[in-house]
């Protein structure tokens, strides 16, 4: 069983007073807490350690390298990689799929080729690819989503023809909660031999993520939303693709030497890695793994699917709720509307109790579209989350409906 | 609760905006949008003799942002434009913190810096007013 209050204790900032109301902290699919141990992680970095990596042969070096290094190993584990040579430090999903999009799609797709994405997608998984059929001429397909906000696999099989040449979807939906069948679109794109892209961000700190078994080529995701830094993120690749992909950015570490006349570019995953990298950050990635690594996946994905039914269950007690995503298989969160009150009236006014959500349109503009919404509140959760924060937030809802009654 | 920005003139305004609607033809015309919540707000000006004749708001959004745009309206109508400038000028003031002296229903938006969040959607109708009266560019955006 996991020790919640244990738990919490890691997050000393739960204890925080907002607006003289104990915080209840619901807005984890924008970015998690940290814990102490991650905190500190950093903190020891610049404490007692700090230096740059790769590049001194002094003894605070080597161990900055070290830690840096140590990382991209507990990375292969928690995602089960073949390699740390097949792990890639970014700044973030985002950078992660712009550097799949800048590096393999610019050399490898050309006008006409079909781009497959899914309607639930965030912004940073429709952008650079827009950016790229500006360039090139590709074209990008959407698989459309039903009204329970699962994706629509039929159509997701027939979208795919001889002129599908990469497919990029999320595993997890920011907005919806829902979790797709990743295995199965993987699957699909493996017989077919189109590389696939799985945007890990919200799937990673929720359940077992595992790039060997989906057998997927590319997959991104954040530290800061599995209890890690801002600013560090993870491009997993398959061996043969990040050897063949040219570098995006110049300098630093993706060299192995330069002189005017030509560079020899470093192997992968360094030659992705250009400059100093956000050094502190990884090494507290690594801290933020041996984390989430303390827990069973199985209580954790358990406690998590309680708290998200619980969530359900109350909030649909609400008169005029109503909740956007009730696939069968979700994870965490939960977006709802209530009639026609905007959703940042519902944020200003849950905050005054206390309650962090978030509300907009989450960065998935075409999606909200698609329900005919411009915006939700969206209540999400991580591990140190409460049945009584639910309970924090349907009280504060209950308000919002009082002064809009 | 006490919730300085939900007062009853803002929820009033918000459930039954005034001068809701456009007007063809106008004299000003601008739009504001608010991207990061996607509040939209088209203000319509019929300025004649230096004086806001008519003025006309359409939108959607959240209730700040409609009920300052309905606010707005009122405040305006009937003013000369150098006075109707001047009220523009106290509410952006008024929003970043600066002490006002704000009469009539502008004044439930007093406490607005209080809700830095929230300082976009009570000034998008502001700025448009702003923006169809210089008539500069027709299209705002807030961000």
């Amino acid at each position: 069983m996991l020790d919640i209050a244990k738990i919490r204790a890691d997050f000393p900032i739960l204890e925080k007073q907002v607006h003289k109301k104990t915080l209840a902290y619901l807005d984890n699919g924008a970015t998690t807490l940290k814990p102490n141990q991650v905190v500190s992680a950093v903190e020891k970095h610049y404490k007692e350690e700090c230096s740059n990596i790769h590049r001194g042969i002094h003894w605070l070096s080597e161990r900055a390298t070290e830690s840096y290094e140590a990382t991209r190993g507990k990375v292969k584990e928690l995602i089960n990689a073949d390699s740390t040579d097949n792990i890639v430090f970014t700044s973030g999903t985002t950078a992660g799929v712009n550097l799949v999009v800048q590096s393999y799609g610019r050399n490898k797709l050309n006008a006409g080729d079909e781009v497959i994405i899914s309607a639930m997608e965030h912004h940073a998984n429709i952008v650079p690819w827009q950016m790229l059929r500006d360039e090139k001429g590709i074209v990008i397909k959407v698989v459309p989503v039903f009204e329970d906000g699962s994706l629509d696999m039929e159509a997701y099989y027939s979208l795919i023809s001889d002129k599908t040449k990469f497919i990029s979807i999320m595993y997890v939906s920011n907005v919806l909660g829902t979790i797709n069948p990743m295995q199965e679109i993987c699957d699909k794109a493996n017989e077919l031999g189109i590389p696939v892209l799985v945007d890990a961000a919200q799937a990673i700190a929720h359940m077992p993520v595992d790039v060997q078994e989906l057998n997927c080529t590319f997959m991104v995701f954040s530290a800061h939303k599995m209890y890690g830094p801002t600013g560090v993120g993870v491009l997993y690749g398959k061996t043969e693709y990040l050897e063949a992909m040219p570098p995006v950015t110049g300098g630093g570490d993706m060299i192995l030497s330069v002189s005017f006349d030509k560079t020899v570019y470093n192997v992968a995953p360094y030659k992705f890695e250009a400059g100093t990298p956000n050094i502190a950050g990884v090494i507290a990635l690594g801290a933020a793994i041996d984390y989430i690594q303390s827990f069973d996946w199985k209580e954790v994905e358990e406690r998590e699917e309680e708290l998200i039914e619980y969530a359900h269950e109350q909030l649909q007690e609400i008169p005029g709720l109503k909740i956007i995503g009730t696939a069968k298989n979700k994870s965490g969160a939960v977006s709802f509307t209530m009639k026609d009150i905007h959703p940042h009236d519902i944020g200003t006014i849950v905050d005054r109790s206390g309650v962090a959500i978030r509300t907009g349109h989450h960065c998935a503009q075409p999606l909200m579209e698609s329900f005919g919404i411009v915006a939700t509140a969206r209540a999400s959760f991580a591990i140190y989350n409460t049945k009584e924060e639910v309970d924090q937030l349907v009280k504060a809802l209950k308000k919002v409906q009082e002064i809009f009654a | 609760m006490k919730n300085q920005l939900y007062q009853q003139t803002v929820l009033k305004h918000n459930r039954e905006p005034r001068n809701y609607g456009d007007l063809d033809p106008c004299s000003h015309h601008a739009e504001g949008f608010n991207p990061l919540c996607g509040d939209e707000v088209k203000v319509y000006m019929q300025v004649e003799n230096d004086e806001v004749k008519e003025i006309k708001f359409t939108g959607k959004g959240c209730a700040v942002s409609q009920a300052s745009a309905s606010i707005m309206t009122t405040a305006l109508v009937g003013k000369k434009l150098d006075e109707a400038r001047g009220q523009f000028n106290d509410f952006m003031k008024m929003a970043s913190g600066e002490k006002q002296d704000p009469e009539g229903e502008i004044a439930a938006f007093a406490g607005i810096s209080q809700f830095p969040s929230r300082v976009k959607c009570a000034v998008l109708s502001w700025q448009t007013f702003n923006a169809a009266l210089e008539g500069a560019d027709n299209t705002i955006s807030t961000e």
